[in-house]
């Protein structure tokens, strides 16, 4: 036992078995992606940036009914709401602090009508934090944007909700 | 006129040798990486330039456009003064350096001394800085640095010792002259591996990399550096591990000859055999990089003072003893 431990230091065969693993392992596959150029795959259930939805026919969803507000643990949320000529409850402010989200999806999950929810982008990185104080028009903006993305993650999630 | 020709004669002939030096040590810098990364199956830096071949051009340029901070309680001239000197000195030793039969800056009969000597007095870049900066991560990796290179430096030279026996000249020219028949690799192979390994220590290259062992000393003596003297520490590391690299090809695997005396293999030109016999050491030197883990302090000195010590010296008693007996001593 001994001698054989004596020639395993002396001839270095841990170091050059594990000198020969590494050279076999620069010629496998790589096992990371390529980032800005390609990306990985997102769950429809991926919890990224906020989005305000519409309805098809162009009327916003949310009914300023606050749930989000109240369940926000980070208290990131603000909305401020006016009764609108048909007698419809709306909001005239809706404001996220992107700062103070912790983007544990609550507010989606509070949602009666579907209207806010979190889509899969997560690349909204801003040079001044002025421009993480999402409002309305920037919500409602990014619900336009994702909308077909946001529809299908929402119909392909519907049987676990 | 006359002595203005040869000083720009001297300083063209410089500059076509630095240039090319500092250009390679950025493009090893990448090459490191790259090895490394593929080692890890990652892909490694790869979106400046062509397989992000200028990666290190534009670390460098990150580098000299950042702010230069000096702490308020270091020395500040010798702080200033250890990264320049550990350029300066990882980079004149390239003088001696033999690229082919004539084509070496410097042909000097004392070569070999002369890069000992040089790289001896790399350890002062180190000490200094690691002293000036007047923090403890920096000093105790100083510390450490400076017992690891000296006690490795002692059994590089006995291994050149071994080569010099089997040459009878300090020349780096007529060290690869002298493998022309032979390179020395084949009968001193033990010999090559203890180089190889003691170099590695010599540079501070994983696994002997505890003067920056970033889990213990953050950064060791580059602790309190930060931008081109940062940059410039980090030249001369990669430049000396070059040297080392260049060193072990011209002691042992036989300079700018081609392995085969054959037709097609002499008609490449002798710095590309050289260069190919650098990138195959430096190559190993990231494999090793990749694949080992640190050693422990007591380890790396009980290696260094134990074990390579005086296996290289039975070795040189063993090398001087076969050529005596044999009749086989080189005439000088």
């Amino acid at each position: 036992m001994k001698l054989t431990r004596f020639f395993k230091t002396v001839f270095m065969v841990d170091f050059v078995t594990g000198l020969f693993i590494g050279l076999k392992e620069i010629f496998k596959s790589k096992k990371t992606i390529n980032y800005p150029f390609e990306k990985g795959k997102i769950s429809p259930r991926y919890r990224g940036e906020h989005a305000l939805r519409r309805y098809p026919n162009g009327e916003e969803r949310c009914i300023a009914c606050k749930l989000c507000e109240a369940v926000c643990p980070a208290q990131a949320i603000t909305i401020e709401s006016t009764e609108r000529s048909d007698g419809s409850r709306k909001t005239t402010r809706y404001d996220i602090d992107m700062m103070k989200c912790i983007y544990c999806g609550l507010c989606e999950e509070s949602c009666p009508v579907d209207a806010i929810v979190q889509g899969p982008n997560f690349e909204f990185s801003t040079e001044t934090r002025e421009e993480l104080y999402y409002t309305k028009e920037k919500l409602l903006d990014n619900g336009d944007r994702w909308e077909n993305i946001l529809a299908a993650n929402i119909k392909s999630d519907n049987p676990y909700r | 006129m006359d002595t203005f020709n040869l000083i720009f004669n001297e300083v063209y002939k410089i500059l076509f040798l630095l240039i090319p030096v500092l250009v390679s040590v950025a493009m090893i810098v990448w090459l490191d990486r790259r090895v490394w990364a593929f080692v890890q199956k990652r892909q490694g830096p790869n979106v400046v330039g062509p397989f992000g071949l200028l990666q290190s051009l534009a670390d460098a340029l990150k580098y000299i456009f950042k702010e230069i901070i000096i702490p308020a309680s270091s020395n500040k001239i010798i702080f200033i003064l250890a990264p320049i000197i550990t350029m300066t000195l990882a980079l004149i030793a390239w003088a001696v350096i033999p690229f082919g039969e004539n084509q070496v800056l410097a042909n000097i009969n004392v070569g070999i001394l002369y890069i000992f000597a040089v790289s001896s007095l790399g350890v002062y870049g180190i000490i200094m800085g690691g002293w000036a900066s007047n923090s403890k991560y920096p000093f105790l990796g100083a510390i450490r640095s400076a017992a690891q290179m000296v006690s490795y430096e002692v059994s590089i030279g006995i291994i050149i010792i071994n080569v010099l026996l089997c040459v009878g000249s300090l020349n780096l020219s007529d060290i690869v002259m002298a493998q022309q028949n032979m390179w020395f690799v084949i009968p001193l192979f033990p010999m090559f591996v203890i180089f190889f390994i003691s170099s590695l220590a010599e540079t501070n290259r994983p696994p002997f990399d505890l003067p920056e062992a970033e889990a213990e000393l953050v950064a060791g003596y580059q602790t309190e550096y930060s931008g081109m003297m940062y940059a410039m520490f980090w030249l001369g590391e990669y430049a000396n591990i070059l040297l080392m690299c260049a060193l072990g090809s011209i002691l042992f695997l036989g300079g700018w000859l081609s392995p085969i005396d054959l037709y097609p293999f002499n008609l490449i030109p002798g710095v590309f055999w050289l260069i190919f016999k650098i990138l195959f050491l430096f190559i190993l030197f990231a494999l090793v990089k990749a694949v080992v883990p640190r050693y422990r302090y007591d380890q790396l000195m009980r290696l260094g003072w134990k074990i390579f010590l005086p296996l290289s010296l039975t070795y040189v008693i063993l090398t001087a003893s076969y050529l005596f007996y044999f009749n086989l001593l080189p005439t000088i």
